[in-house]
């Protein structure tokens, strides 16, 4: 239980840090590194509340290719990024006094909270015993079945999203050379290749 | 459980399927054609709405499915038909606006198509899931239609503005809903209202109905959360305005309705005093905000945050007359906004092309005074003057309001409504009383037919106002 702790604190602190480190290093490109760092410690996190599929989908997907995409993204782009963190000094006094305010509010709220006895029976019911069941298992139950709804709503955000990210960005430009297959079919070795006569010592004038 | 039993009952969602599925087809279809080909598509789409909406009132109500997260009553008709009407008309619009313009994207009537899907969803959804994927899916499609003039400076920036405060709105209703969750462990709406019932609604409760208020009165633009309203009705291409001051407006207002009403029925102390707030700033910023605007798209942006202000009195009420109240409001609104626009489509000069300024009207009553005599009627409908529809939008909500003991609200609202009259007829001055300007081009066939009913409509509404009356009564019905 102890040794469940430790690594508890070891990976909240490590994720926190480099959270910070995400907003204040002045290099995109370690940004971007430090926050692949946080979600490994989350998957971490997550993995010692027993959830591993969502922690090796979390590295899957947000670490292998979200991340990588930002990366590719920050380093392609010629953004100015020292230009776009200015002014950051006279923002923080307002924005300290708004996340005060909230992290009261919070501890207001999270003061009153009392678990009601028939919320912990009802809780309980619907978690398979993960003693028999996977994770994936368990969640590959649910999704097809009971939230194959949710699921199809899903799909078709996600249409709309492909469906958005074409509309507002592809361009048929004149410039772009695109192949035709049927344009390489017809041609034939007499309209590609010539045979000439080379006169010694004269060489070829195309 | 038998695997059959597990297979969910599909038949409610019908006309959503039917929308998806067309809307896929077209998407393919688009993609192999090219621009000639547009127009039938959009047909083609304004035919699935139509199937959609026979699919919708031939349905036997009362039925839920998939593990009650989606519910279809005699509410989730009503709404639904609205809505569906919302998509048609605008997507008829498009048609005549993208002659003149260059607007021929096949991916319009297929982004309406989506997005309406999502409003249904919104409307049907009993579970805070649902409520959150269904308006996900609505305001994405409209996020990229606001900006589907890409080379347009100002419908990106519309675009772009509307997604960046949209997406804080869905975080907003995201924070609200695991609130929600975690204090009552539960996300489906019966689950959530029996919770509070037995428990009482603690902080916890409160500060998550807070939340998702937020998030909600952001897509239906209530003060204090109407600031994008302005810039986004002014930089999107008006037919894609036409359509965001209509049918979203009405399903977010449904959504807010059936949020309210199932899921938090037995906090209604703590929900009435929110909805009056957002009430009383959206009809007073409505009537005074707008005085001083002179592009006619601005102008009907804050009309637009004032009449919600009035739907909302009706749900202030928290009674069945207060919810019939406003379904009948949100079927005027619907009807004279769609109207309305079409006007501000034909508003069109040879040489200049679209103009906006409500100084363009100027003379319309002689260069043209069947358009006039029409828009004239639909400001007056809006304003609320009383042989006119919108009189008795507002009759019934004033009426719930002052049933429900909540006179203040109700002087209010018609205070507000009396200095809100000042802009619409401002409007109609410049269009009778001043000097012609060179005329307008005349209106495309699909426009005339959308003003003439919907000018016919604020007129000569009586003659359907029984079966409305009656329809608007079982949706509130089938709530309680």
């Amino acid at each position: 239980m102890t040794l469940v702790a430790l690594f508890f604190y070891l990976f909240a602190a490590i994720m926190v840090a480099s959270a910070l480190m995400v907003i204040s290093s002045r290099n995109p490109v370690h940004s971007v590194l430090f926050l692949i760092l946080a979600f490994l410690n989350g998957a971490g996190l997550f993995m010692l509340a027993g959830a591993e599929f969502l922690a090796l989908i979390l590295v899957v997907v947000y670490v292998g290719a979200v991340l990588v995409l930002f990366l590719f993204v920050v380093m392609m782009l010629d953004v100015d990024f020292v230009a776009m963190r200015q002014g950051v000094m006279q923002y923080l006094p307002v924005g300290a006094a708004i996340g005060l305010v909230l992290l009261v509010e919070l501890i207001l709220v999270l003061g009153a909270y009392t678990l009601s006895p028939e919320i912990a029976s009802q809780g309980v019911l619907p978690i398979p015993d993960p003693a028999a069941v996977t994770n994936t298992e368990a969640l590959g139950n649910v999704l097809y079945t009971k939230y194959a709804f949710y699921f199809q709503i899903c799909g078709l955000i996600l249409l709309v999203a492909m469906i958005g990210a074409i509309v507002l960005t592809l361009r048929h430009t004149t410039r772009a050379k695109r192949q035709d297959v049927g344009a390489q079919v017809r041609r034939r070795p007499e309209d590609a290749v010539e045979v000439r006569e080379v006169a010694s010592g004269r060489g070829l004038q195309l | 459980m038998s695997e059959l039993h597990l297979f969910p009952n599909l038949v409610p969602v019908l006309p959503e399927i039917i929308l998806a599925v067309v809307a896929i087809i077209l998407l393919i279809a688009g993609a192999f054609t090219d621009e000639e080909a547009v127009p039938t598509l959009n047909l083609l789409a304004i035919f699935a709405m139509i199937g959609a909406i026979v699919a919708v009132c031939t349905l036997s109500g009362g039925s839920s499915t998939f593990d009650g997260a989606f519910q279809f009553d005699n509410f989730a008709r009503y709404l639904k038909v609205l809505v569906l009407i919302g998509g048609a008309v605008s997507i008829m619009m498009s048609m005549s606006y993208a002659r003149f313009q260059s607007f021929s994207r096949f991916e319009y009537p297929v982004l309406i198509l989506l997005s309406t899907v999502g409003m249904m969803l919104m409307i049907s959804a009993s579970d805070m899931i649902a409520v959150y994927l269904g308006l996900e899916l609505q305001s994405l499609a409209i996020y990229i239609v606001v900006s589907i003039n890409r080379d347009s400076v100002r419908s990106t920036e519309a675009g772009l503005k509307y997604f960046v405060l949209g997406a804080l709105s869905s975080g907003m209703l995201l924070y609200g809903i695991s609130l929600i969750y975690g204090f009552t462990g539960g996300t489906n709406f019966y689950s959530i209202a029996e919770t509070i019932s037995v428990d009482g609604a603690g902080l916890g409760v409160i500060f998550g109905l807070v939340f998702i208020l937020a998030g909600v009165a952001f897509k239906i633009s209530a003060v204090p959360f109407h600031m994008w309203t302005p810039d986004v009705y002014e930089g999107a291409p008006s037919p894609v305005t036409a359509f965001l001051a209509a049918a979203p407006k009405v399903a977010a207002m449904a959504l807010l309705v059936r949020v309210v009403m199932e899921a938090f029925q037995p906090a209604l102390i703590e929900w009435q005093q929110i909805i009056i707030f957002l009430s009383v700033m959206s009809m007073i910023l409505g009537a005074f905000a707008a005085i001083g605007q002179s592009n006619i798209k601005r102008l009907m942006a804050y009309s637009s945050i004032g009449h919600i202000g009035y739907a909302l009195i009706g749900l202030a009420a928290g009674t069945e007359q207060g919810v019939i109240g406003v379904v009948i409001y949100m079927t005027v609104y619907l009807v004279t906004t769609l109207g309305v626009f079409a006007c501000i489509i034909a508003m069109r000069r040879t040489d200049e092309g679209m103009v906006e300024d409500i100084a363009d009207l100027a003379g319309l009553a002689k260069t043209n005074p069947w358009m006039a005599a029409a828009f004239t009627a639909l400001l007056f409908s809006l304003a609320g003057i009383p042989p006119l529809v919108g009189f008795f939008g507002k009759f019934y909500v004033f009426l719930a309001a002052v049933e429900a003991d909540l006179i203040p609200l109700a002087i209010i609202g018609v205070l507000s409504s009396a200095v809100g009259c000042f802009y619409y007829l401002r409007i109609i001055k410049v269009m009778v009383f001043d000097e012609p300007k060179d005329r307008l081009e005349p209106m495309a066939g699909e426009l005339r037919l959308v003003l003439a009913v919907s000018g016919g409509f604020s007129v000569l509404f009586f003659l359907v106002w029984t079966p409305i009356l009656s329809a608007a009564t079982a949706a509130a019905q089938s709530l309680f």
